[in-house]
């Protein structure tokens, strides 16, 4: 074993906690040197290194790199450095910290080589997260922010009920493949399955995401959901519920990111769409499908934090987020509409592109395994993504009309954060070896074949051209907001026949109905307790005094029957 | 030759203490001499603690009377670990009511409330150790006389009315207690607790002995502020003096959970208890209302001291919780629990009691913005408040999850879920401070910046640390805690 002196974890954690108390240069150095020493110790540690301890009477593994947790550890610690470079001039001084604390326990939670340790990170991460979408600093922030906490509080609750029952059941803490055949294995699976955004619960990530700061969405795309994905590898390769679960996550993305207006809600929406991507390949489990769930997540965290970028530098230059308030920008912010289209390709699986090479390895497990239905959807959705990510977003934000507004490209090290992650995202889709020697399993698949290529810029070009022949007709309705609103809504049946607007219905309808039953339920329980209540008065003494005989009584019936 | 007198001393040494203070009559020498009582009662308790983990319990014959007719002094694993619960916390309050007790009271009663204190302290102690039914309740009235004593020493004019009510109840209380012990004396003819135990078995009519137990059951129940009989606990603390509700929310009820525990196994055993009849249902049943409705109180309320009187409540709700499974794990959680809480909740009303003093009360709108004005304080009550939730890596997560492992022992999967789904509550009522206290701008409630005097700050920061020490070594508490539960279930079986 070797003895390592340093946890990147903690030492992110710990250097957030810091960065609290720095002002000035020495935060800059700090904030860009923490996540880098993290990635050298990443790096520089070999497969089995791990840490061992007990703690109530349990074998624990706070740290443990394998080739998993590696990839995982590694990309986190890239993201860190990108979103602190691209943060450094956010002038809302809790952010950074929480966002190194955030980064930190990610880095903890995949490095786990325990339950226990697991959870522990897993909290500290929905701590670290929560304060970074409060700095957003706006009301609707704090209240996004209260209940992304309860959100994840709650998926907590159901891992730590989980991991209590796995233990109690097992004895032994240690990660691993969990069969859904006791109830604190399905615990699990949901703790994991709300942080990774899956349904019933995916209204968090577009709820809470988009209300953070330019710089604090950046940060909040890449952890909690690839986190959760992580765990899900490691915990229910090859589970086929998985896959419909996944398969509902990426229409879902799709569906909603459609109808919506806010550009950051747009890519929020499609972190759904996206893991969902993930989590299908996950339950396919093959060899070659779990290595294509790692590798996308490995590639999203990369283009999705660019996109993010790109939206966060229209944000900080004109302070407006609706895509009917923006629009030709490409005059003034060049550079920015050059990253985020790359980004936009990237994220639709452009050949030549980090998602290209990653996605593959999904569709190509589907395919490998017969199941056409799996592979014709992701197919689909692919084609979906195209439509709201790849060109919804970049069009309406960058290019279409003329908003009149000039804004310059954004200061120096944000524009460096972008051309960073910009030129990951190019170099992975063009050098894709060395991701492929990365993942948990050795492959040999090569995405670069004429067939593939040819297929997926048929898929491209002709939703690519859907979009744009719907366009005269666009540029009609989106002078008026709500127009546009109900635009994407008819838009939204031509391509999936109107379940869109169908499970929006259904959902608010059903949202009502429970909510006005609970809530009177909930109002009749609580008005005894609230401070004036009858269970939280000053009773008199006569009161308690009959509370005892009537007790006493009670008990006496009870034990002479 | 003293150290064979140690269970004596442990308990004599306060008391003597208390009329000594009061000869005295000037409040220095009467603090030196309360701080002396009880630094002496600790290190007795560790040593006897020490004793018993190596060579078992100690049995020790006041006046050299060989029990049952002389009164046993009766150190185990269960008590040793109370005494040090009980000792310690009287150890750290001292030194913190230096400044805070100057502070309260007027000059000329300080000294009185070192002799309160004292045979408070000596009066919960002679409950843990005796080994005679009758002598505890000597020391339960002791303990609970001076007690409301020493909540009424409280500022607030409400404060008189509190102890009044308590003393009220308290006396209902020890009088069903001591018709209790009357009852079983009739039926067996001691008052010994383990000849109470071995005579218990052979008795013939169990209807007085059942009603005798339901006597006990519920004065103690009382005492220990089981729902629904908590009503004098939340003012009770809210205006007490704020070394005393420290003390107390540390100490008191948790020797009655103490004394219940000894009756249900070691008197009447787990035999009697839960199979003849239902208690570990309807103790079951209290525990999950006391969890839920008391938290929910908690939720709502406006004062700091009231929001954790109540949280109180519904943390005594899981070590009865833990009691009613009637298992190793189950009572092992307990325990644990019991010094858990004891120190997270001490920590928290010592704070408390810093605010209290700077800011004139403790209402949630006088802490609006006081993680600035007092960063210590405000940090320490949030750490405290983590372990109150059961957050990992705090002491009372430790608590928490034996609890359950204890439930999913039992089969009881729902259970389990429902003490993790608690949790959420204590989440959001200690939110509300985080809230205040970080999250809000100051206004002319806050008080100026500036922490409270080292004096209270230390002992208070002892026990926010020993939260978190108590979280990561759990070799002590859980250590003690199962052999407390193996010595319980051996008894009862």
């Amino acid at each position: 074993m070797t003895s390592m002196l340093l946890h990147p974890g903690l030492l992110l954690v710990a250097a957030g906690v810091a960065l609290g108390a720095l002002r000035g240069p020495a935060r800059t150095v700090v904030a860009l040197a923490a996540p880098l020493a993290a990635l050298a110790i990443v790096l520089a540690s070999p497969d089995g290194a791990a840490w061992h301890g007990h703690y109530l009477g349990l074998d624990i593994v706070p740290l443990a790199f394998d080739r998993l947790s590696r990839l995982f550890a590694f990309v986190f610690a890239v993201m860190a450095f990108g979103g602190a470079l691209f943060a450094l001039n956010q002038p809302r001084r809790l952010e950074l910290p929480a966002a190194l604390v955030y980064a930190g326990s990610a880095i903890g939670a995949v490095l786990a080589g325990d339950l226990v340790t697991l959870f522990v990170f897993w909290e500290l991460m929905a701590v670290g997260s929560t304060l970074v979408i409060w700095s957003g600093g706006t009301p609707q922030a704090y209240r996004a922010s209260l209940r992304y906490l309860a959100v994840h509080l709650l998926g907590g609750v159901l891992l730590l009920a989980g991991i209590a029952g796995h233990v109690a059941h097992s004895g032994s803490t240690a990660v691993v493949h969990f069969a859904l055949d006791a109830p604190a294995h399905w615990l699990i699976l949901a703790g994991f399955l709300v942080n990774a955004g899956a349904p019933p619960l995916s209204a968090w990530l577009p709820d809470a995401y988009p209300e953070a700061s330019w710089s604090g969405t950046v940060f909040l795309s890449a952890f909690t959901t690839k986190t959760a994905v992580y765990a899900l590898l490691r915990g229910f390769p090859g589970t086929e519920l998985l896959v419909w679960v996944g398969l509902f996550m990426v229409f879902y993305g799709v569906v909603y990111a459609l109808l919506e207006n806010d550009m950051r809600r747009i890519l929020a929406y499609s972190i759904v769409n996206q893991v969902g991507f993930m989590v299908t390949g996950i339950g396919i489990g093959t060899q070659m499908a779990l290595n294509g769930a790692a590798a996308h997540a490995f590639a999203h965290i990369i283009y999705k934090a660019l996109l993010l970028m790109s939206a966060g530098s229209v944000l900080y230059a004109t302070e407006r987020r609706k895509c009917t308030d923006l629009g030709g920008l490409f005059r003034s912010m060049p550079l920015t509409t050059i990253c985020g289209g790359i980004g936009a390709l990237a994220i639709s699986a452009f050949p030549l592109t980090s998602g290209f090479v990653s996605k593959s390895l999904i569709s190509q497990a589907a395919a490998d395994l017969h199941l056409q239905w799996v592979w014709l959807l992701l197919a689909a959705a692919t084609a979906g993504v195209f439509l709201h990510a790849g060109i919804k977003y970049p069009w309406f934000v960058f290019f279409q009309k003329d908003s009149g507004l000039r804004p310059p490209d954004p200061p120096l090290n944000m524009r460096l954060a972008m051309l960073l992650f910009a030129a990951l995202c190019v170099g992975l889709g063009i050098f894709y070896q060395p991701l492929y020697a990365l993942l948990p399993y050795a492959t040999d698949y090569v995405p670069y074949t004429g067939a593939h290529v040819v297929e997926q810029l048929e898929l491209l070009l002709f939703s690519g051209l859907a979009f744009f022949v719907m366009l005269p007709l666009m540029r009609r309705t989106l002078t008026i907001t709500l127009d546009v609103d109900w635009f994407y809504r008819r838009l939204g049946p031509m391509l999936l026949r109107g379940t869109g607007s169908l499970i929006a219905i259904a959902a608010a309808a059903t949202r009502g109905a429970v909510a006005g039953s609970v809530g009177r339920l909930a109002g009749f329980v609580l008005r005894f307790h609230e401070s004036d209540g009858l269970l939280a008065r000053t009773w008199t003494t006569g009161g308690m005094a009959l509370w005892m005989a009537l007790l006493l009584a009670a008990y006496l019936v009870v034990y002479y029957i | 030759m003293t150290f064979a007198h140690l269970p004596a001393l442990e308990v004599v040494v306060p008391l003597i203490a208390a009329p000594l203070t009061v000869l005295i009559r000037r409040s220095a020498p009467a603090w030196a001499i309360a701080a002396a009582a009880c630094s002496f009662s600790f290190v007795a308790a560790l040593l006897l603690a020490a004793e018993v983990a190596a060579h078992g319990p100690i049995s020790y014959h006041l006046g050299s009377w060989a029990p049952p007719w002389g009164i046993e002094y009766r150190v185990d694993a269960l008590s040793a670990f109370v005494l040090v619960l009980v000792s310690g916390m009287a150890t750290v309050t001292v030194p913190y009511a230096w400044r805070s007790i100057a502070a309260e009271l007027p000059r000329d009663q300080v000294y009185l409330f070192y002799t309160m204190f004292c045979l408070c302290l000596a009066g919960l102690l002679g409950m843990t150790i005796t080994g005679d039914a009758f002598n505890l309740f000597v020391f339960m009235e002791i303990g609970s006389l001076s007690s409301y004593v020493l909540i009424a020493l409280g500022r607030d004019r409400r404060a008189q009315y509190a102890s009044y009510q308590y003393l009220v109840l308290g006396t209902i209380g020890a009088t069903f207690y001591v018709i209790g012990i009357g009852i079983l004396y009739l039926a067996t003819g001691t008052l010994n607790i383990a000849d109470l135990a071995q005579r218990l078995q052979h008795v013939e009519n169990l209807r007085p002995v059942l009603a005798g137990l339901a006597f006990i059951t519920v004065g103690v129940s009382l005492k220990l502020a089981l729902y629904p009989l908590h009503l004098w606990l939340p003012n009770a603390y809210t205006y007490a003096p704020s070394a005393v509700t420290a003390f107390l929310a540390a100490t008191a009820t948790k020797v009655s959970v103490y004394v219940l525990l000894r009756f249900y196994f070691s008197v009447f055993g787990l035999h009697l208890v839960s199979v003849t009849l239902p208690m570990p249902e309807i103790l079951l049943v209290l525990s999950i209302v006391a969890i839920v409705s008391a938290s929910l109180v908690a939720l709502y309320q406006t004062d700091l001291k009231r929001l954790f009187a109540y949280s109180s409540v519904a943390q005594i709700g899981y070590i009865t919780l833990g009691m009613s499974l009637t298992s190793r794990a189950g009572l092992t959680a307990s325990v644990v629990h019991l010094f858990n809480h004891g120190i997270t909740k001490g920590a928290l009303f010592l704070l408390l009691g810093g605010v209290a003093l700077r800011a004139g009360r403790t209402g949630l709108d006088r802490v609006h913005g006081l993680g600035r004005a007092m960063p210590l304080t405000s940090l320490g009550i949030v750490i405290a408040g983590l372990s109150l939730i059961g957050v990992p890596g705090t002491a009372g997560f430790v608590s928490k999850w034996y609890l359950v492992l204890a439930a999913i022992e039992a089969g009881r999967w729902w259970l389990a879920a429902f003490v993790v789904a608690t949790s959420l509550i204590a989440v959001a009522y200690v939110w509300r401070f985080v809230e205040a206290a970080y999250l809000s701008e100051p206004d002319e409630r806050t008080p100026e910046p500036g922490e409270a005097p080292l004096a209270m700050l230390l002992p208070a920061w002892l026990l926010v640390a020993a939260c978190v020490y108590f979280g990561f070594d759990t070799s002590y508490t859980v250590e003690a805690a199962r052999r407390a539960a193996l010595l319980l279930l051996g008894a009862a079986q």
